[in-house]
């Protein structure tokens, strides 16, 4: 039996100091109850959040999220995986349908950033490695992705422009989406005399940290065509994981788990890279990026830079990619990222994405990665 | 000399490798080997990730190696503002493993991927609390 989405909802990304957590889940929610059809709140028997607590005033989240949205499901819990956190959600979801444990899922993925520093939210991340042999030198996150680019310009003359690129053409698509932090376009020049983060990763290579949520229903087959006319089907599924610290990983020019996933996605979904119409992956730096066509297939090894440099991960290019302007343009409210990579490709695959949308898409992805590399996802989709 | 002096903050004063900064404060860099199966590992490990055993025993570490990788960090997390910007290497050890740590006296220009490093243990003198480290040198 299939597992399809019949309802998406995306609440504004950026700087949300306007609300609480639960008041940010709850646009999406409500945009996503009416775009199922005859769904009422209390046919929803399971509610997934995906979300990094640590950032949050309030604890346990889930209880916090249903009772604000009114409802009072079966069962209720959140998933953690870093900035995978939403992707992880959606997973636990398809299982719980899959196994007929639960018939309706709503998913939403949440997360209020900006009530903390960005001196605090730099420590909070950095420790996202290990903490007994790194952190107490000072790594940060961006500084993680700064040693993966600095070593794959290395093995591979990848450059600052090319990584700059990424940059451009996501605040291009990014300009078109009026759910995005940053709906401007920036110049080449822009990025790269933009300020030094951590040597070769500027200011402009880096998601920002944002608020916001974004929101899934999804359900079996049998029940799909009740509340939708175009359910979008979950084909392939991909997750795994990599070691913790980047002291330990084989390579520092590729994520090994991001590898695996889009492998065991590709093999469910018996799809091929050069079958995929559109994706969004995870640009949370510009190198991140470059990777993940290497990564899911899109592109040879190492020929990533070059793979921009020709615009092939523009609309008309082999692969469209983050069309939506990415987590570098719509800001990377972590737990949500998944979740509103999700509800772009239903978009897509529905024909319902306005200018942005890449003509007869019919078979989309999501490549959500966790921390630096510890968990990926890989979603494939289909109309 | 406990584990909780090892880092500019320590985040994990308890560990079972505690012994790791008394060594490093007589100026030794150790790392572990398992004494079931003979892996060595670095950073040290109480517990083999091979063979599963738990039984280890110190070993010195020349400190020799080549830079795998680096990064100079301008925006610093909290606590660290005030050393930044900060240059920070991956360095493959020539007896097996890898650490990261702070580029010392090699001047910027001289830092590349590839170059020979030595791993010198080193104490933060300015700091009234003694703090051991140790930084990426020129061998």
């Amino acid at each position: 039996m299939k597992v399809g989405i019949v309802g998406i909802g995306h609440g504004k990304f950026g700087n949300r100091s306007d609300a609480t957590v639960q008041e940010l889940a709850f646009e999406p929610f409500k945009e996503a109850i009416e775009d199922a059809n005859n769904l009422r709140r209390e046919d929803i028997d399971s509610l997934i959040v995906g979300s990094v607590p640590e950032y949050h005033m309030q604890r346990s989240l889930p209880g916090v999220v249903a009772e604000y949205v009114g409802i009072n499901p079966k069962s209720t819990w959140l998933t953690e995986a870093a900035c995978g956190s939403g992707s992880a959600a959606i997973r636990t979801a398809y299982m719980s349908i899959k196994s007929g444990m639960h018939d309706i899922v709503a998913v939403i993925g949440v997360q209020k950033m900006r009530e903390l520093s960005t001196e605090e939210i730099l420590a909070l991340m950095g420790r996202v490695g290990d903490v007994q042999w790194e952190s107490i030198f000072g790594t940060t996150f961006p500084g993680y992705y700064a040693l993966y680019a600095n070593r794959h310009m290395h093995e591979f003359g990848t450059t600052k422009e090319q990584m700059a690129l990424v940059a451009v053409k996501n605040h291009y698509y990014g300009s078109m989406n009026p759910y995005a932090f940053f709906q401007k376009e920036v110049t080449k020049e822009r990025v790269l005399g933009s300020e030094d983060v951590a040597f070769p990763v500027n200011v402009f290579d880096c998601c920002a940290n944002a608020d916001g949520a974004a929101c899934v229903i999804m359900t079996n087959e049998k029940l799909a065509k009740k509340f939708n006319d175009t359910p979008v089907w979950f084909e392939g599924l991909g997750s795994a994981s990599a070691q913790m610290s980047l002291l330990r990983r084989p390579n520092l020019v590729e994520i090994p788990s991001a590898v695996e996933a889009a492998k065991q996605a590709y093999k469910q979904a018996n799809v091929e890279p050069s079958n995929i119409s559109v994706a969004d992956v995870h640009d949370c730096f510009t190198i991140a990026e470059i990777m993940a066509y290497e990564n899911l297939g899109f592109c040879e090894k190492g020929k990533g830079g070059k793979f921009i440099e020709e615009k092939q991960s523009y609309i008309g290019g082999k692969n469209p990619v983050n069309v939506d302007g990415g987590l570098k343009a719509k800001g990377h409210p972590v737990g949500a990222t998944g979740v509103s990579m999700t509800t772009e490709i239903v978009k897509q695959l529905r024909g319902e994405a306005g200018k942005r949308q890449v003509s007869g898409a019919d078979i989309g992805l999501t490549h959500n990665v966790g921390g630096i590399g510890q968990y990926t996802f890989v979603h494939i989709l289909r109309r | 000399m406990p584990f909780k002096y090892f880092g500019k903050i320590n985040f994990t004063p308890y560990t079972k490798v505690d012994k790791f900064s008394e060594y490093l404060h007589k100026g030794k860099l150790m790392g572990s080997r398992c004494k079931n199966c003979g892996e060595i590992y670095f950073p040290p490990r109480a517990d083999c990730l091979k063979c599963m055993d738990d039984k280890f025993e110190w070993v010195e570490y020349s400190g020799k190696g080549i830079l795998h990788s680096f990064t100079t960090i301008h925006a610093a997390p909290k606590g660290f503002e005030d050393i930044a910007p900060y240059t920070l290497g991956i360095v493959d050890l020539e007896e097996g493993g890898r650490l990261i740590s702070w580029i010392g006296d090699i001047p910027e220009k001289e830092v590349k991927i590839g170059m020979n490093v030595k791993v010198v243990p080193r104490i933060f003198e300015e700091i009234p609390e003694i703090k051991l480290y140790y930084t990426i040198e020129k061998p």
